[in-house]
């Protein structure tokens, strides 16, 4: 602060309280909600004084929306596609930035240009692939004329086929497919000084052994900043695994709150939903509130 | 930037690259290419693939009335939750940048919503905003019918527009934060010593050196609003009541895995595909701009 200003301060300390305000009401609404009975829940307006009744309606709701299978997914996916991405974009990066060779800048832009079409606007064709990823190679061998030759000269007809509909990968694979973290690494492994490569060629390492033993450790804190963001940002997806997880033992929790909406029907069993919606959005806010300082850093640099 | 030190083997380099870009071609390039294809063919009721009709399913989309109103309502959407998500947060983070007693709190709280999932704030916004119950609902205990939006077109925007705007303040918090903390200090108390008040300064400094961040997060919140927003519609609306709320990433999930029609959804994506990259040919101009303010 620069200079003496208490009337101005007073003013801005009541803007930031209505913002403090604002920004917690929805989650003590669901928290006190939450804790209702179904009878005190639909009175209007709701009483603010929590209840009794949380365990009772985290019991209802576990079971409701299986909520102990559906948790445990929505860990093993998000889980999963933190790992993936952090482990594919160190890979990628370090081919880009410390490889020469002809069409490296190919491959460069062939990562760079998934920035500009997030999932969501090709989802039909997505899907479509994901039913049977072999797919595009199914047509490729067919388009060139392998598989007629194959089928001419062995008798055997080449169908692949692997479908990936209600299966893990094909839940995490597709979210893995872009370059968010490829980006970041890259700008990282910019800044690492040209010494280290240098010493490192002249112990004589190749260049996996430089990977692993100097750019890994090097890479920490990027490392922890990209797997706190991509962590939240998979266990928060919803639109894709709603497609692909028909089978309920594939299913995540974050989809789970489409049976918990209170059917149009009697009284509405709001309690029952806002404890559901408290036990599926606790995991990733508890990661943002202890990894604040990665998480803040990681959504800078992945975006920019 | 280019590295001086390099390792030569090309074999190693593309063995290094080759597992992502075989994701890539699998789930991003054949998909893109499947959706070009399935844009201009139809397919045929009794099999036999597809065939070419060149720009018929265009046709056919931009002629629909029920289209055009999946645009506009985007558009409103798209318009609407920018506006108060980044005007909420800009005046937030100038307060906070202050650094006044308690702004480690609002620092960290105002973050807070981006974490949580879209269709998960959408149903507690669903509860919130309910006419018979929650908190809204008193406003009908007052006026009768004034607030329904499961009835109402125009209160069920009103209602996705609160819910999505509410996560996005935490996130053009954040960038707005880190952009107002990597302006010098010495700027500001160099025109406060001059005697310029918060407000001046606020208009002739902190503005136009944030306008990197602004044109920035302008960009992201419109995509986003055509991404983001399909839990929160799906969750609170389903599209309703009477397609009010049929947002343009909803209406192609709705008419490909609902309706089955995947060449006009196919269409609809291409269209969204060329919206969402002019947009971003736009952000990426602006970038080079950017370099200019360091």
């Amino acid at each position: 602060m620069v200079e003496r200003t208490p009337i101005f301060n007073a003013v801005c300390h009541l803007i930031l309280l209505l913002g403090l305000l604002i920004a917690l009401l929805p989650f003590a609404i669901v928290i006190i909600a939450a804790t209702h009975d179904i009878k005190t829940v639909n009175i209007v307006p709701m009483p603010l004084m929590p209840g009794h009744d949380l365990m009772a309606n985290f019991h209802e709701a576990w079971v409701r929306a299986d909520l102990g299978r559906k948790l445990f997914n929505s860990f093993i996916f998000a889980t999963a596609v933190a790992f993936g991405k952090v482990l594919l974009s160190t890979m990628a990066a370090f081919a880009i930035v410390y490889f020469r060779f002809p069409g490296r800048s190919l491959i460069f832009w062939a990562i760079f240009i998934t920035l500009m079409l997030p999932l969501e606007v090709r989802i039909v064709p997505t899907y479509a692939v994901a039913a049977n990823v072999l797919q595009p190679f199914q047509v490729i061998l067919d388009m060139t004329g392998v598989s007629w030759l194959v089928a001419h000269l062995t008798g055997m007809q080449i169908k692949l086929q692997w479908g990936l509909l209600n299966s893990y990968p094909g839940l995490v694979l597709p979210l893995v497919a872009t370059a968010t973290g490829t980006f970041l690494y890259r700008q990282f492994y910019l800044t690492v000084p040209e010494e280290l490569a240098e010493a490192s060629k002249m112990d004589g390492s190749g260049p996996v052994r430089f990977w692993w033993d100097v750019l890994l450790p090097l890479s920490r804190s990027t490392m922890i900043a990209l797997f706190t963001i991509m962590f939240v940002w998979s266990w928060n997806q919803y639109l894709w695994p709603l497609l692909v997880t028909t089978d309920p033992n594939f299913g995540i929790a974050v989809t789970e709150l489409r049976t918990l909406i209170p059917s149009e029907f009697g009284l509405p069993d709001w309690n029952v939903a806002m404890a559901g919606t408290l036990l599926i959005m606790t995991p990733p806010l508890i990661i943002v509130i202890l990894m604040q300082r990665w998480f803040v850093r990681g959504l800078i640099s992945t975006e920019k | 930037m280019e590295k001086r030190v390099t390792f030569s083997s090309a074999t190693i380099g593309l063995l290094f690259a080759f597992p992502m870009l075989l994701l890539v071609f699998v789930f991003f390039y054949w998909p893109s290419g499947q959706a070009l294809f399935w844009a201009f063919t139809l397919e045929q009721p009794w099999g036999g693939g597809n065939k070419w009709v060149g720009f018929q399913n265009f046709a056919h989309l931009l002629k629909d009335p029920i289209y055009w109103n999946s645009i506009v309502r985007s558009l409103v959407f798209g318009a609407g939750s920018t506006a108060i998500a980044m005007g909420v947060a800009l005046v937030l983070a100038l307060l906070t940048d202050r650094e006044m007693k308690g702004h480690r709190l609002y620092r960290s709280v105002f973050v807070w919503p981006y974490a949580i999932a879209a269709p998960a704030l959408g149903l507690a916004f669903r509860f919130i905003l309910a006419p018979e119950a929650g908190l809204l609902s008193i406003i009908n205990r007052v006026w009768p019918d004034v607030w329904n939006p499961a009835l109402d077109g125009n209160d069920a925007m009103i209602a996705i527009i609160v819910a999505f705007s509410w996560k996005y303040i935490g996130y053009n918090f954040i960038f707005f934060l880190s952009a107002l903390q990597g302006i010098p200090r010495s700027l500001i108390e160099a025109s406060a010593m001059d005697g310029s008040g918060p407000l001046r300064r606020a208009l002739d400094i902190q503005l136009p050196l944030l306008t990197p961040t602004l044109f920035f997060l302008l960009v992201i919140n419109i995509t986003e609003s055509f991404q983001d927003s399909f839990g929160i519609v799906d969750i609170m609306t389903q599209g309703g009541p009477a397609r009010a709320t049929e947002l343009m990433v909803y209406k192609i999930y709705f008419d490909g895995f609902k309706g089955l029609d995947y060449s006009g959804a196919a269409a609809q994506s291409i269209i969204l595909m060329v919206l969402v990259i002019l947009l971003t040919i736009v952000q990426f101009r602006f970038i080079e701009r950017r370099i200019h303010y360091k």
